[in-house]
């Protein structure tokens, strides 16, 4: 109930908080994640590669 | 001059496109978002009936189209890959299903932040809502369908099923207002016009256009990163400068 006469009361920041803050919330999340995924894809890759260079020169040797 | 599109269907080029695409897009969603939302908050009017919670609408309805669009463009790729084998399609369809899933929550969030003030109840078992429902629990079914086969190739087959038989439900989502008496209000832009202030529709189609560029923008990077996973083995990922270095 108490709820209820905020929002009446404070109509934007309802708005405001409720919506937009927790949309910016969910993309500024998503970004964070999509940055990380391809942090640790690359060190991966790296590490992969890097192990394919070793394994080559032990070869070699 | 002709552009030669089947060019960029290949992980190997469309991965450097992707790359130079990519700041392009973040940078004109973010610049459009605060154009949009400042129309939306400063310029456009409060509205007789809603008071300031109609403003709702300039996130609600952006993050809802965009949903039900993501889903369709997930199937197309989805059925593509599947049709032609392509490879490019399974990876774009595997980096949309999140981002998808995240506007159908926002979608889903948002819509029960406006219903309180006005039908006086967070959620009703309304056909649009329900629906909406659906189509988030289609992109969730999809994302774990996929993560719960390790062979990449036999998963991209498995949720391409799922996503275009799921695909059903958009054209359910978009006319359950018509087919059903529904809580829901119906589409407020028709065809032939529309009541809504000049400012209201402006900000209402910057944010789309935002969040259509954000979508973009983070859809290409995730795609960037399962194309480094699943081509690793291959000699071009092993000459990229970025994995060299």
């Amino acid at each position: 109930m108490s709820l209820d006469i905020w929002m009446r009361e404070n109509p934007l920041t309802y708005v405001w908080l409720g919506s937009y803050a927790v949309a910016l919330l969910v993309f500024a999340v998503e970004v964070a994640m999509v940055i990380h995924k391809r942090k640790i894809t690359l060190r991966q890759v790296r590490l992969m590669r890097e192990a394919g260079d070793d394994a080559r020169d032990e070869g070699a040797a | 001059m002709a552009i030669n599109w089947f060019k960029y269907s290949a992980p190997t080029t469309f991965y450097g496109l992707a790359g130079k695409l990519i700041p392009w897009f973040a940078f004109s969603a973010a610049l459009l978002f605060v154009i949009g939302l400042y129309i939306g908050f400063a310029v456009a009017p409060v509205d007789a009936q809603q008071g300031e919670f109609y403003r709702i609408i300039f996130i609600h309805v952006p993050a809802s189209i965009l949903s039900m669009f993501l889903y369709l463009v997930m199937a197309g790729y989805a059925a593509l890959g599947l049709i032609f084998n392509t490879r490019l399609s399974a990876m774009m369809a595997t980096a949309i299903a999140p981002t998808g899933a995240l506007f159908a929550f926002i979608s889903l969030w948002t819509g029960a932040l406006w219903g309180k003030p006005m039908w006086g109840a967070w959620w009703v078992w309304d056909a649009r809502l329900t629906s909406e429902l659906i189509l988030l629990f289609l992109y969730l079914g999809f994302i774990a369908l996929h993560a719960s086969i390790d062979d990449p190739r036999r998963a991209d087959r498995a949720s391409a099923l799922l996503a275009i038989v799921g695909s059903v439900n958009v054209p359910i989502i978009y006319f359950s207002v018509k087919w059903w008496n529904t809580l829901h209000q119906g589409s407020t832009i028709k065809y032939t016009g529309t009541s809504m202030h000049v400012a209201m529709q402006q900000a209402m189609f910057i944010v789309l256009l935002a969040c259509w560029l954000y979508a973009i923008a983070v859809v290409l990077a995730r795609v960037r990163s399962i194309i480094l996973e699943r081509e690793r083995n291959t000699v071009w990922i092993n000459e990229l400068p970025e994995v060299r270095s």
